[in-house]
């Protein structure tokens, strides 16, 4: 596995409260799971891999310590795919307005 | 500072943090358990429109332009009966610097950290009002912590919040990703108490002072333009701030008669606070998860006093399917070149509906866009949608299901609104106004404070609380 450097851009985890711990008020599904973060930051150790506890220091010059999961996160969305049904609209409506000019 | 930071410690310490965080000190305001002096507080803790337009002008917010939607009128006109369908213009609110309305009312949250004198800001938001208070934090050179709710316990995030946390990082803040939950809530007074910096809130007087200009503007704009106010303007309801600086801004420019429509995207049935619904959801602003409960008990927010209140501006409320807001948002990209978030498009789409009743020679306003981009687009919410097993498809958008079936219409001329009762949704603020009061007995001053920040009257109210009784 691949260690980190101290200075990398990478992202911490941590459990803010457990299942157990969590409002009394919030739903039963969400009641059922923890409560969890992540934080990006410049990884203040040196020579660590995923899933040791580590401290980052934040764009705010914060210290925070967290289980590290990731290694320069890259961002996961996208435009996602082309969807059919919005494709037909805009030839649709311009034919409307077309035959609304030709009346 | 403190030791125990267990959820109900910090809980129990919410006045005194937010107090300290955001230099308002709303004892002052208060005149009863039910009543407050709200335009005392606008006044005093708020700044001019005068003031408000200098402010933004520093940070290039603002002044944006009202364009005609000559393509959509046509269209709307071709689905309307004889003698209907008014012209409808747009307010591209995409080209404040953080791409939404909301560079407004930050911009003079974050002048205010500026002047008192706070090291930097924080704000527990998952839409543009983070984007925004991030840039404006740029420009004023101040730190920055954005709170965001992201991802289901399976770790998948919305989108549109993934990329809302980019474009906050984009401006050097730093952003928290939380698992869904109130208590991110518990989170955001944690980072305010141990960081001491200033609460962006959405709600206090300052940022909806901010977005009256938005208001003005249109009013100004349409007098210079075409010599009268709008017939109406149709305002994206969620939080209620929107539906209130656009208003009192309005008024401020003589629009009094203009009418103000609030739309909200319908996703009754979804709980907000669900880790199995939160995915569930293809928009994560702009609808009834915050436009209802906000409406009918505006104090649920971070302040103890909020100073968006919608009821005491709206004069109707109405409902627009997932399906119609895509619908709405192809149709401005292909119709009229201008490619805009889709969550803004609410108004647009009820805008669409709107206008099919109105005569040809009115005029309907629709009060804002928003950016777009990866995340933050059609195609990559509806992908999103149906990964989560939610079906998607042409059809009847009568046809819409909250969480189930998102129904994108086969025809301009199926789309339409639901009226909301706005009499049923006063009557539920004066139920939570008297639960929180409870077993004050109400004063004559109390009774108009009611029948005020409910936009109706003392009749209606002590009929609305002698149903309660009855019931």
């Amino acid at each position: 596995m691949r260690m980190a450097k101290a200075g990398e851009w990478v992202q911490i985890h941590n459990v803010l409260l457990t299942a157990r711990e969590r409002a009394v008020h919030v739903p039963a599904d969400t009641r059922q799971v923890p409560f969890e973060m992540w934080l990006k930051g410049f990884l203040v150790d040196d020579a660590v891999q995923i899933g040791d506890e580590v401290t980052i220091a934040t764009v705010t010059g914060r210290h925070v310590t967290g289980k590290l999961v990731a290694i320069n996160p890259a961002y996961p969305h996208s435009f996602g795919e082309p969807v059919p049904e919005l494709l037909a609209i805009g030839r649709e409506l311009r034919a409307l307005i077309a035959e609304e000019d030709s009346a | 500072m403190s030791g125990d930071l267990s959820f109900d410690a910090v809980m129990a310490r919410r006045g005194q943090i937010t107090q300290r965080a955001i230099g308002i000190d709303y004892a002052e305001f208060e005149q009863s358990p039910i009543a407050f002096d709200y335009e005392g507080l606008m006044q005093k803790s708020g700044y001019s429109l005068e003031e408000v337009q200098e402010i933004q002008k520093l940070t290039q917010v603002g002044n944006t332009p009202l364009v005609e939607l000559r393509n959509v009128t046509r269209l709307v006109r071709k689905v309307s009966r004889p003698g209907k369908g008014a012209r409808i213009f747009i307010k591209d609110e995409a080209s404040n610097p953080s791409g939404s309305f909301k560079d407004r009312r930050a911009s003079v949250s974050i002048y205010r950290a500026k002047q008192l004198g706070y090291p930097g800001t924080a704000c527990a938001s998952s839409g543009n009002y983070a984007a925004a208070v991030a840039s404006q934090s740029a420009k004023w050179g101040l730190k920055c912590i954005i709170v965001q709710e992201v991802f289901d316990s399976r770790g998948l995030g919305q989108p549109e919040i993934v990329e809302k946390g980019r474009a906050c990082e984009a401006y050097g803040a730093e952003v928290w990703q939380l698992t869904v939950g109130p208590e991110l809530f518990y989170t955001f007074l944690r980072l305010l108490e141990e960081t001491g910096y200033f609460s962006a809130s959405l709600y206090t007087p300052f940022a909806i002072a901010g977005v009256e200009t938005l208001g003005y503007e249109i009013g100004r704009q349409m007098l210079e333009r075409e010599g009268r106010a709008p017939d109406a303007v149709v305002v994206t309801h969620a939080g209620g701030g929107n539906v209130t600086g656009t208003a009192r801004g309005l008024h401020k420019a003589g629009c009094t008669d203009t009418q103000i429509i609030g739309a909200s995207v319908d996703l009754r049935g979804l709980h907000m606070a669900s880790d199995h619904d939160f995915n569930r959801k293809s928009f994560t602003t702009g609808h009834t998860g915050y436009g209802v409960p906000f409406a009918t008990f505006p104090d649920r927010a971070d302040v103890p006093r909020n100073a968006a209140r919608a009821l005491r501006y709206l004069d109707r409320y109405v409902l627009i399917s997932q399906g119609e807001t895509f619908f709405a948002t192809e149709m401005l990209a292909q119709l009229e070149g201008m490619e805009r978030g889709p969550a803004g498009n609410t108004s647009l789409a009820a805008a669409f509906c709107v206008a099919r009743e109105m005569d040809r020679d009115q005029i309907v306003v629709v009060q804002e866009t928003e950016y777009t981009g990866a995340g933050k687009h059609p195609s990559a919410q509806l992908t999103f949608a149906r990964q989560n097993g939610v079906e998607i498809r042409r059809g009847d958008p009568a046809d819409n299901k909250p969480g189930v079936a998102i129904v994108i219409p086969e025809h301009p001329a199926q789309m339409s609104v639901e009226e909301m009762d706005l009499d049923a949704v006063r009557r539920s603020y004066v139920k939570h106004a008297l639960q929180r009061a409870g077993e004050y007995r109400l004063s004559a001053a109390d009774w108009r404070f009611l029948a005020e920040d409910c936009g109706s009257s003392v009749d209606f109210v002590r009929r609305a609380v002698d149903a309660l009784c009855n019931a």
